[in-house]
């Protein structure tokens, strides 16, 4: 599967749009990382346990657009957009979507 | 003197972490910035462009969505000098230089999934604040977030 943020994928000639594909996934963080993330705090730096968190929830929710996408019969994802809203204390919806098309 | 003892242990013990945080806290920056230029001299190499249309005299062999992201958390030091600096207003140097971090570091991590490519289009920096609930035990931490397109050229056409 390609996948760019951009509105093509150079190179490539597309062939087919199948519309707009999304995926998201709701995310809590967890009391251990909590705490350790607050003892990290004292001192600053990454909090190491919350980047993870993050990049592992951005790729499942990729994941979900990305099986979405192959339902549709497309071989690539273009002008790939994220957003990220916090919904209630503590947890945060990350929400990636783009258009499905077919390449050469 | 118990009046004293106390007022030492009240004084003491959060002048004692605001002067730990200080010392940590600005060795470990004073690391990461060392850890930052000597990567940006190793990737510097690699042009970002943050428009979606690039040069096209070179034929593109490969185009890959590039992301990278960090979470950095400021010190108890650099929240008790921000908090000094509520009071007069203006600039709040200690978390420009934490932002400044946080970006520098998120870029160079895009940049190290894709140390073959020549060029990355349509680069975007996301920053969203992370606070953990309640006024008192908040806890100050930034996420940087960035992405892109990573360009490969055909080979032997640079």
């Amino acid at each position: 599967m390609l996948i760019t943020n951009i509105e093509e994928i150079p190179g490539k000639k597309i062939v087919e749009h199948y519309g707009l594909v999304a995926g998201s996934t709701v995310r809590a963080k967890h009391v251990g990382r909590d705490i350790m993330a607050s003892l990290k705090n004292l001192v600053g730096g990454e909090l190491k346990g919350y980047t993870e968190l993050l990049e592992d929830a951005r790729r499942q929710a990729m994941d979900r657009m990305i099986v979405q996408a192959k339902e549709l019969g497309a071989n690539a994802v273009v002008n790939v957009r994220f957003n990220t809203s916090s919904i209630a204390q503590g947890a945060s919806e990350l929400y990636i979507y783009g258009t499905a098309v077919k390449v050469d | 003197m118990e009046a004293i003892i106390s007022l030492v242990i009240q004084l003491g013990i959060p002048l004692l972490i605001i002067v730990v945080a200080l010392i940590v806290g600005s060795a470990l920056e004073r690391r990461h910035y060392r850890s930052i230029d000597e990567r940006e001299r190793r990737y510097g190499g690699i042009p970002l462009i943050n428009e979606k249309k690039y040069p096209t005299l070179q034929p593109v062999a490969e185009a890959r969505f590039v992301t990278g992201s960090v979470v950095i958390s400021y010190d108890y030091f650099k929240r008790f000098l921000a908090g000094l600096r509520m009071i007069f207003g203006g600039e709040v140097k200690s978390y420009v230089s934490l932002l400044d971090r946080g970006r520098r570091e998120a870029i160079l991590r895009m940049k190290e999934k894709c140390p073959d490519a020549d060029l990355i289009v349509n680069v975007r920096l996301e920053t969203s604040s992370i606070s953990k609930g309640g006024s008192k035990q908040r806890l100050g931490a930034v996420e940087v977030f960035a992405y892109g397109t990573a360009l490969r050229y055909v080979a032997g056409e640079r």
